[in-house]
């Protein structure tokens, strides 16, 4: 169908779709030779490299996680006992469900996803529609307003910081402050030129005649994008979906400016604040709290953030 | 393909969209009422986008730029001229701040840079489980900020932690790490090259893969070994995606606030952590000073419009 087209065209398909491609036609040629491959030498050295940087990554990537996993598990005698241990000697799950009520994780996790998921809603409604208009409806002015937003991209963000924050505490025109109120995470996320900028090439990338032909039908420029644009665009809402949500999952100065409420903050100010006054394990247990969400999100769906680290445009 | 069908009354009664009417010409009175309406349309799909740029990043621009040349005290704001400026260069943090950024940007091209690479290519070589191995270098990229942070924490302990651990089993030294201010920035620029390079080396595996193999057997045919092979065709080959990135990174680690802040609360010992942007912090949030966090910022900016510029143009070349 079309939308596999216009996907496979980065060709930076990982996974399934790279191994088939494998099976039907010989891997593409790399620094190291096949026929030096072959050679009982070349296998030999192949092997013991592959077996070295697996065990490596293995150890370096997954080694500090699983660490966190069972230091929650342990006690706090144990987690700064010299030398660590390898397992818990005894378990201790209470560790999480402390964690849980102490730290008020449940809280921080539902301000979290509270922000993440508005400031998602904010990204793709606002967002898709200005680069839908900048794309296909072409408004009067648009190339200049398109090259005021790319034009943030070149101003360094922790250089907007401050007054981003004055902005924040008295907006203008408005006379409101928005300090301690979602909106404050929810309306700077929309400002993300790079993702106008992705949806934009996206969209180009539609072909005319297929808006026309809706337009010929009589469907509003609102129904052609919702009917035609959006259903073809799901590969790179997705892309952008992701990154909204892991976007505000990770930040930390600017919630932790906008947010000092305790009630309000997100799981990386609060974990943050809170860390000096609990126990040791507790703590450990909270990070790993923590980190399972978007780890999930990104075990479930990395396939699309692949594709989507590469589709940004450095080389098409 | 499913077309909208048409529907009745209302929608199919203004022309459509931004397709011109098949039938005559028409008077110049309509063709303006059409493009007003098409422009109406258009920039009532903007108006959303525009208002938040207006907001939180227009405006913004223009106040940073404001701030600058203004001091506020007890309420009120004047004209400060260049004070704020010459007061920013006057503070004896002001150097050290810059001395630290410049070092933590070395150290972190030279680790931040160097290794994805290094790990790109010998991936690249990998005929199994290569899916596995992207995977493991992705997967700090995906761990929330604090959690990777208090985790290195953890292993920079000097007394119980792991890295000592391991310089125990290797017979080398213990080192104090987060707390001497000589191996403060390092520690720093290590755990946050962990928590990052994920996506450098993601880029760089996707730009190597694009490689013509048959470059590489051309090269085998004059008897280029392993490394002139690298020399001549991968780097070569590759080289405008490794100065986009090295130019990307400049301007990201020139920013860096989150991991010394996190890891030593922002100044370290003896100062040795204290980045621009965590000046630029405290300036503002800690000695309520805007105007000479503002003279910062725009000291930054300046420095790194530079390296922003020679981005543009060279990721203009690439689009060629």
């Amino acid at each position: 169908m079309a939308s596999n087209t216009l996907v496979s065209r980065r060709g930076a398909g990982s996974g399934r779709r790279t191994r088939r491609r494998d099976a039907d036609q010989a891997r593409p040629r790399t620094l190291i030779s096949p026929a030096q491959l072959g050679r009982p030498r070349g296998k030999l050295v192949y092997w013991i490299v592959f077996a070295l940087v697996a065990a490596g990554f293995t150890l370096v990537f997954l080694g500090p996680l699983y660490w966190m996993v069972t230091g929650g598990l342990k006690t706090t005698q144990e987690v700064v006992q010299s030398p660590p241990t390898a397992f818990p000697s005894s378990i201790h799950t209470e560790n999480y469900s402390q964690a849980w009520t102490v730290m008020d994780l449940a809280q921080l996790l539902l301000n979290t996803l509270y922000y993440a998921f508005g400031a998602l809603a904010f990204q793709l409604v606002l967002d898709v529609a200005a680069a839908y208009s900048l794309s296909k409806l072409r408004p009067v002015l648009g190339k200049a307003i398109l090259g005021m937003m790319l034009a943030t991209l070149m101003i360094p963000a922790t250089v907007l910081v401050v007054p981003q924050y004055l902005t924040v505490l008295d907006v203008p025109i408005f006379e409101r402050n928005l300090l301690n109120s979602p909106w404050a995470i929810w309306l700077p996320s929309v400002t993300n030129a790079f993702n106008i900028f992705l949806l934009k090439r996206f969209f180009d990338s539609i072909p005319g005649e297929l808006l026309d032909a809706a337009a010929i039908d009589g469907a509003s420029p609102l129904r052609t994008l919702r009917s035609i644009v959006l259903p073809i665009s799901r590969p790179i809402l997705g892309v952008v979906s992701i990154f909204a949500i892991v976007g505000v999952w990770k930040d930390f100065l600017w919630p932790m400016l906008t947010l000092p409420d305790p009630g309000k903050q997100t799981l990386n100010v609060g974990i943050y604040s809170l860390s000096n006054g609990v126990p040791q394990n507790v703590l450990i247990a909270a990070l790993t709290i923590a980190s399972v969400p978007t780890l999930l999100i990104f075990l479930l769906f990395q396939r699309n953030i692949m594709s989507g680290l590469t589709a940004g445009g450095l080389k098409g | 393909m499913s077309a909208p069908t048409l529907s009745t009354g209302k929608a199919s009664a203004p022309p459509p969209g931004h397709h011109p009417r098949p039938t005559g010409p028409a008077s110049a009175r309509e063709e303006f009422v059409r493009a007003l309406r098409r422009n109406v349309t258009a920039h009532g799909f903007l108006i959303g986008a525009v208002l938040c740029f207006s907001f939180f990043s227009w405006y913004p621009m223009v106040r940073e730029f404001v701030l600058a040349f203004q001091k506020t005290e007890n309420g009120e704001t004047t004209w400060a001229g260049w004070s704020n400026l010459s007061y920013v260069f006057n503070d004896p943090a002001f150097w050290q701040a810059w001395r630290n950024t410049a070092l933590f940007t070395v150290l972190a091209l030279l680790l931040g840079f160097a290794v994805p690479f290094v790990v790109a290519v010998v991936l690249n070589e990998f005929r199994h489980a290569q899916g596995y191995l992207r995977l493991l270098v992705y997967l700090p990229v995906m761990l929330p900020p604090v959690a990777s942070v208090l985790l290195f924490k953890y292993f920079y302990d000097p007394g119980y932690g792991l890295f000592n651990r391991i310089l125990e089993f290797l017979h080398l030294p213990a080192q104090q790490w987060l707390q001497d201010p000589g191996t403060s920035m390092l520690s720093v620029v290590i755990a946050s090259t962990w928590m990052n390079m994920g996506g450098a080396t993601l880029i760089y595996l996707a730009a190597l893969q694009g490689i013509p193999g048959e470059l590489y057997e051309a090269a085998e045919l004059d008897g280029a070994g392993l490394l002139r092979k690298i020399w001549h065709v991968t780097i070569p080959q590759t080289r405008l995606i490794l100065s986009l990135l090295l130019l990307m990174q400049i301007i990201a680690t020139m920013q860096v606030f989150t991991e010394p802040f996190l890891l030593t609360n922002g100044a370290g010992p003896e100062g040795s952590t204290t980045t621009v942007v965590y000046l630029i912090y405290q300036y503002a949030f800690n000695f309520n000073n805007y105007g000479g966090a503002a003279a910062l910022g725009l000291l930054l900016l300046v420095v790194l419009a530079g390296f922003s510029a020679v981005y543009v143009r060279l990721s203009r070349s690439s689009e060629d």
